[in-house]
């Protein structure tokens, strides 16, 4: 057992954070959310730059094939610094279901593309029906001579209004299958809009997309794996959010005098931040076995410490957003102040890759089984 | 980063559960099933134990004990409980151990410090007073300097064990000068010094672990002084924060939970609850964050660090997790669990939970109430 990190991810983290401290700021979080997309091209840029996109892209696609600890460093920070732009919706996420698929190695020229920040990808596959499970699909892929039709209705596909490829989840036979469908193809259509907390995401309706027989990816398999990566980074950048949360909260108990005193000296405000740093802790705990777990090959034990982290951290972040608008009363409430952006930002983490009773029966059944 | 354990570990690992299994003691009265076991048994468990020499176990090799590492202890621990085996007095082992090697005389490591390793001296703790519990420093059991002499007179209150101990070691008031901390000693006595009486407090357990020991002109030779005088408050607070990491008991309660989901698993009326099932599954994951985190503060102190800030809840998460499963025992068991005081038959795990839920109650009162514990973080991390 050791829990320090290498030199290279101390200075990983170093950078990230310097970035979301210096080179981010409240004021570019405003104005990347009326940006096209909520996505600054000029931020999207150094995030390439940096090497955080390539992280998620192997070796051998010309990357830099980082582990999902790596990932989650730079995630940490970014969430710390209310960084909107869609690093894991449209970049870790896809990613690691194309590295995960059967067809790594064939898209080593999108993959290059996603590194260098020149393309973002998305993926489709959650349905009305089927809440948050992916193996409930009733997206049909249909064989024919050319490759694939693809006929469905996706909900809440995540910064598909900026990509320039979809990974859309369809039925092939009794297996669900992934495809890769260029934004463009005819058949398919967005109804775009911005999500809670930053972001776009998009309903898609397919309607007898023809797709290449190339344009299959693998099965459900790697849409699991990368899904489980995507939740373990997730985590990770819901806990940049409780600490820049607790760290407010706890300065704003200092300063804030009520009745002639710091409002830190209510025994009742005390505890309830120390509830908050407990949470926050224990949280950590989670989110670094499930970042260090999401690489193994067992899916058993990977599913088991993702929705271990994914149920903790969904209740604690919770209340950690509500205690901070609590604590900080009526100005916790307006836009004005970044408290309620981190809460809304928490709020829709709690729901995104499945909510907290959905990991806790996944848990569950991984754990009978 | 890996979060996994050494092949060396690993074997010693192996090694712990292998003596355990064939050990730890078979009680019929319900070690297994968690509850509160006899003071014989206790005895040979320890006698057992030291004979091995793992009894100290948390012990440098140089005071006599095994000399484990961090993780060694937690693992040692671990194994313990998973055999069901019930865990060490902890008051002369974990307390007052650390207390002699850092400020005993040698005369007094020398004297006690062996005894308690080989299960010859059983302690109790004197510390809490009818007038002073979570103001511990308000105290006014007096210990009076006469030639060689204390003469000690007051009364303690809530002391486990001290109708088994041996001996007792105290916290007493040497002068009234200065703040209340100040006037603080650290002082041993032996129980059967005249002046000494024990009278039993029953819990809402229905059990008597809980004594009220009153003190009438007791003589205590001065080599029984621990440190100087005044310097109680210091060596109080030092032993407090010794062993952060065993506080959040992490072992045991994974065993219980473990028996819990094993009778929910075969219980007709409960196996296909997914009511049942999610609580379980929160307990679990619970559990989980309370050993990693536990695993992080292990992480530290094995590279020579102090507990991080991380290791402060692990005493508020691990005694709320204790009650959470203790109540999961209780609800669960429903009807099977309301016999009070007479063994039936039934599920062991339902059968013991009345008494178990019962007297865990008391887990986030003692070792300094959970909103005492809060106090003192609340003043680390806003610094008010």
């Amino acid at each position: 057992m050791d829990l320090s990190f290498t030199s290279e991810q101390e200075i990983l983290q170093d950078s990230a954070v310097k970035f979301a401290q210096k080179g981010y700021s409240f004021d570019q979080y405003k104005k990347s959310l009326k940006a096209p997309g909520q996505c600054d091209p000029a931020i999207w840029k150094q995030v390439a730059e940096f090497g955080w996109l390539a992280l998620a892209v192997p070796e051998s696609a010309g990357g830099i094939g980082g582990s999902t600890l790596d990932i989650a460093l730079v995630a940490e920070a970014l969430g710390a610094g209310l960084v909107i732009e869609p690093f894991i919706a449209g970049a870790i996420f896809p990613a690691a279901i194309i590295a995960a698929s059967e067809s790594a190695g064939r898209q080593d020229a999108l993959l290059g593309n996603l590194a260098s920040g020149d393309a973002q990808l998305a993926v489709a596959y959650s349905e009305r029906a089927g809440r948050f499970d992916p193996a409930q699909c009733t997206t049909i892929a249909d064989k024919n001579a050319k490759g694939f039709v693809l006929s469905g209705e996706k909900i809440c596909a995540f910064n598909a209004p900026n990509a320039s490829h979809l990974i859309v989840s369809a039925r092939n036979g009794s297996a669900v299958d992934l495809f890769l469908v260029p934004r463009e193809t005819a058949g398919l259509s967005l109804t775009a809009y911005p999500v809670l907390g930053g972001g776009v995401a998009a309903d898609v309706k397919l309607d007898g997309v023809q797709v290449d027989s190339d344009a299959r990816l693998g099965d459900i398999t790697a849409l699991e794996a990368g899904l489980d990566k995507a939740i373990a980074v997730d985590c990770a950048l819901a806990l940049g959010g409780m600490k820049a949360l607790f760290e407010r909260t706890s300065a704003y108990l200092r300063t804030r005098k009520q009745f002639g005193v710091a409002i830190g000296t209510f025994q009742v405000l005390q505890h309830r931040v120390v509830d908050m740093f407990i949470e926050l802790e224990q949280s950590r705990s989670l989110v670094l076995l499930a970042t260090a777990k999401a690489d193994s090959g067992d899916a058993v034990e990977r599913r088991r410490a993702v929705s271990a982290a994914k149920a903790y951290v969904a209740k604690a972040s919770k209340m950690v957003a509500q205690q901070a608008v609590q604590l900080h009363g009526g100005i916790g409430m307006t836009e004005e102040l970044d408290v309620g952006h981190y809460f809304r930002q928490l709020t829709a983490f709690g729901t995104r890759f499945g909510d907290r009773d959905y990991h806790l029966d996944r848990f569950q059944a991984v754990a009978a089984a | 980063m890996n979060f996994d354990y050494s092949p060396e570990e690993e074997t010693f690992r192996q090694e712990v559960r292998t003596w355990m299994e064939a050990n730890a003691p078979r009680d019929p009265s319900g070690i297994a099933t968690g509850m509160r076991i006899g003071k014989e048994t206790q005895f040979a468990w320890e006698k057992k134990l030291a004979s091995k020499g793992w009894l100290a176990y948390t012990w440098p090799a140089e005071f006599g004990g095994p000399g484990f590492t961090p993780v060694q202890r937690d693992i040692f621990d671990a194994e313990r409980a998973r055999a069901g085996a019930p865990s060490v007095i902890p008051f002369a082992l974990m307390m007052l151990g650390p207390v002699l090697m850092k400020f005993g005389t040698p005369e007094q490591q020398k004297r006690f410090l062996p005894r308690i390793a080989s299960a010859e001296q059983v302690w109790c703790q004197g510390y809490s007073e009818p007038g002073s519990g979570s103001d511990l420093a308000s105290l006014k059991t007096q210990a009076v300097r006469q030639g060689d002499k204390y003469i000690v007179n007051g009364q303690k209150i809530w002391t486990t064990q001290a109708h088994w101990a041996h001996w007792i070691f105290c916290l007493v008031r040497t002068s009234g000068d200065g703040s209340k901390q100040q006037g603080i000693s650290f002082l041993l006595m032996d129980m059967n010094t005249k002046g000494i009486e024990v009278r039993p407090i029953v819990t809402i357990d229905g059990h008597h672990h809980l004594n009220e020991v009153f003190f009438t002109d007791v003589e205590v030779p001065v080599e029984n002084l621990v440190g100087v005088e005044g310097q109680g408050w210091t060596i109080a607070k030092y032993l407090l924060t010794h062993e952060r990491t065993a506080i959040a008991g992490v072992g045991d309660s994974k065993r219980q939970l473990r028996w819990l989901s094993e009778t929910v698993a075969r219980d007709p009326a409960l196996k296909d609850s997914p009511h049942a099932r999610r609580r379980i599954a929160e307990l679990e994951v619970d559990l989980l964050a309370l050993e990693y985190t536990n695993l992080r503060t292990l992480d530290r102190m094995a590279k020579g660090h102090s507990p991080g800030p991380e290791s402060s809840g692990l005493k508020i998460k691990g005694t709320e997790l204790q009650q959470g499963i203790s109540e999961a025992q209780l609800e669960f068991g429903g009807l099977q669990a309301m016999p009070w005081g007479q063994d039936v038959e039934g599920e062991p795990v339902y059968r013991a939970a009345s008494t178990r839920y019962n007297f865990l109650r008391a887990c986030t009162i003692y070792g300094g109430s959970n909103e005492i514990q809060k106090n003192v973080l609340a003043k680390v991390l806003i610094g008010l």
